[in-house]
């Protein structure tokens, strides 16, 4: 009896997946009931009709229905896209740049990428704050600066105005992102081998031919990770658009996270607010997608085994 | 082989190649403008938060990007006519909560995952980098459901409970990795001579790791501190506000807002971060890039 006991006890201490249960307990709580639920719950949400402080229920696709009528939220995707595919597109060419001359030696170049990933670290709302500053209609100093120089008679209307507004987000949203993602190319850039661009020389390429044929190739699934975080975090921003514009002037700056944000708390009607952030499943999931074969070609390059 | 200087040193690489004028057009010029442009802004915060309150609204009389008579008036204000100091301690008291409770979850899943390899470890493995994909942008409303049925509304748990999800993920992955570079003889070592896993857990693992730990504990500070839509929604009253909630609500007074506070706040609130990273620069770097490559 106290024996059976004994090595059921000593069962559960040591055998390996009762171990392994154990010890991820911990972090399966708090994903399983911070994550996994809510998220399932969201897409059941989408389908009811619920309110603050009302269940609801469940109404089929009529919250899709409504969205997909309504002019704000197709306003509202119209602008999702095209505020993650310029400012990504952007966010790449100048953070891959800025990774190749980072990578140059030079003077104080520990300094200066540290100084480089500031507006990384800097919580996106107070460097969002500055923004505002900068943009505001009356006292913008980019409009003083060029008053001053006799480019402009006026003061430009940087957020009241629909596309000056989606230009002006756009590159904050650049501004934020380009040193994350040059600082981990310029990571990539330093793991590959100089033997290869030695031998490129010595072969007679010229720079862009090293970099084409030989940095790009081997950076490739660096890239492809780096850009998949990148789209996906552009794509589901709400921060800088919630302080710079709040989805204005008449909702051209509107991103699918903001309205949804706006519909489901500020509106209280729930259902409509998770449809539209259900909504945004597809589009992640092509992005993960994107992510996946980015790192199985990583997988390839490397050999089969690598770990 | 012809010339000896190709493979002196990897950092130099071919650079002898260019003549200065080359690299002053080539490197210099264009770094310099995309550094200005990238510090303009942190420029501009800190010069408009000693700014006299006259000269912020009058560009044409005083020279904007400059001040001769810089004012403490605004931080002054700031910290002691404002709940500023509470929405700081707030903001610090979530962020180092929410990292401790995730560094310690990860750790235990992080040495499962990689060490103990249980059946599944290689699924869950993946499905937490799947984890790190999924954005609080479309968990926050199911999440205020799900906060408001634990009762966890407007207090601090909410946030501190809620956190460790977006930061559990990122940690465990990376601390995978530096488990993963841990040799296992180590550990047959200690096995044989009759060690439990969590005696090989907090004797042998953890010292060895500790460079990962701090990597992942300083990303997790700054995550926790940039975190805006879940302390937007979970927190209502102003007195348990986090400084980025906080100060976007706070000093716009209807139509006129307050730039020289408004701005002294966000340079206060920035700079706990930036002084965190100027003492770990490499282990920010080491976190950013080694989620990314692993």
């Amino acid at each position: 009896m106290n024996r059976t006991k004994a090595s059921s006890w000593e069962q559960l201490r040591n055998n390996r997946n009762w171990l392994g249960f154990w010890f991820m307990l911990p972090a399966m709580a708090f994903l399983v009931l911070f994550l996994v639920y809510p998220l399932g719950l969201g897409i059941w949400l989408s389908f009811t009709d619920a309110r603050i402080g009302d269940p609801g229920k469940f109404v089929g696709l009529e919250n899709y229905e409504w969205i997909m009528g309504d002019s704000k939220f197709q306003t509202a995707v119209f602008f999702t896209l095209l505020y993650t595919f310029v400012a990504s597109v952007f966010k790449f060419g100048i953070g891959l740049y800025l990774a190749l001359l980072l990578n140059q030696s030079m003077p104080f170049k520990a300094m200066i990428r540290a100084v480089i990933l500031i507006p990384f670290i800097v919580p996106t709302v107070l460097s969002a704050i500055a923004f505002w500053w900068i943009f505001d209609p009356q006292f913008s100093v980019i409009s003083w600066s060029l008053r001053q120089l006799g480019w402009i008679d006026g003061n430009i209307n940087f957020l009241g105005d629909a596309w000056n507004a989606r230009w002006s987000v756009i590159f904050a949203n650049v501004w934020r992102g380009v040193p994350f993602i040059a600082i981990t190319l310029l990571a990539g850039l330093q793991t590959l081998p100089p033997s290869l661009y030695e031998a490129a020389t010595l072969d007679g390429a010229t720079r862009w031919q090293m970099f084409r044929h030989v940095t790009y190739p081997l950076l490739t699934p660096i890239i492809a990770v780096v850009m998949t975080f990148s789209v996906l975090f552009t794509f589901t921003d709400f921060q800088l658009i919630k302080v710079l514009t709040n989805g204005g002037p008449a909702g051209a700056t509107e991103l699918m996270a903001t309205m949804s944000y706006n519909t489901a708390i500020l509106g209280s009607r729930i259902g409509e607010g998770s449809a539209v952030s259900t909504a945004m499943v597809p589009f992640l999931l092509a992005a993960i997608m994107f992510s996946w074969f980015g790192l199985q070609r990583r997988k390839w390059q490397q050999g089969e085994d690598n770990d | 082989m012809t010339d000896a200087v190709i493979g002196r040193d990897d950092t130099e690489g071919m650079s002898y190649l260019s003549t200065l004028p080359r690299r002053l057009v080539t490197l210099y010029l264009p770094l310099s403008i995309i550094m200005i442009v990238l510090l303009f802004p942190f420029y501009w915060m800190t010069i408009t938060a000693v700014k006299p309150k006259e000269h912020l609204l009058d560009l044409n009389a005083h020279n904007p990007f400059w001040t001769l008579s810089p004012t403490l008036s605004h931080i002054e204000e700031l910290l002691f006519k404002t709940d500023y100091p509470l929405w700081l301690w707030n903001t610090m008291f979530i962020a180092v909560s929410a990292t401790a409770l995730s560094l310690v979850a990860s750790v235990f899943a992080a040495y499962a995952i990689t060490r103990i390899r249980y059946r599944g470890a290689q699924w869950i493995g993946g499905s937490i980098f799947l984890a790190y994909l999924v954005p609080p942008s479309i968990l926050f409303i199911p999440l205020a459901t799900v906060v408001f049925e634990y009762g966890l509304f407007d207090t601090p748990f909410a946030l501190i409970l809620t956190y460790p999800t977006i930061l559990i993920p990122f940690s465990t992955w990376l601390l995978m990795g530096y488990f993963k570079t841990i040799p296992y003889e180590l550990e047959e070592c200690a096995l044989i001579d009759g060690a439990t896993r969590w005696q090989i857990l907090i004797r042998i693992i953890l010292p060895l790791a500790v460079p990962g730990l701090i990597s992942a504990g300083i990303f997790c500070l700054t995550l926790c501190w940039n975190e805006f839509i879940y302390a937007l929604t979970f927190i209502n009253s102003t007195e348990k506000k986090t400084v980025p909630v906080a100060i976007v609500t706070a000093f716009t007074d209807g139509d006129q807002y307050r730039w020289g506070s408004l701005m002294a706040g966000a340079l206060v609130g920035s700079l706990p971060l930036v002084v965190l990273y100027a003492f770990f620069v490499e282990h920010y770097v080491s976190a950013m890039t080694g989620a990314v490559k692993e």
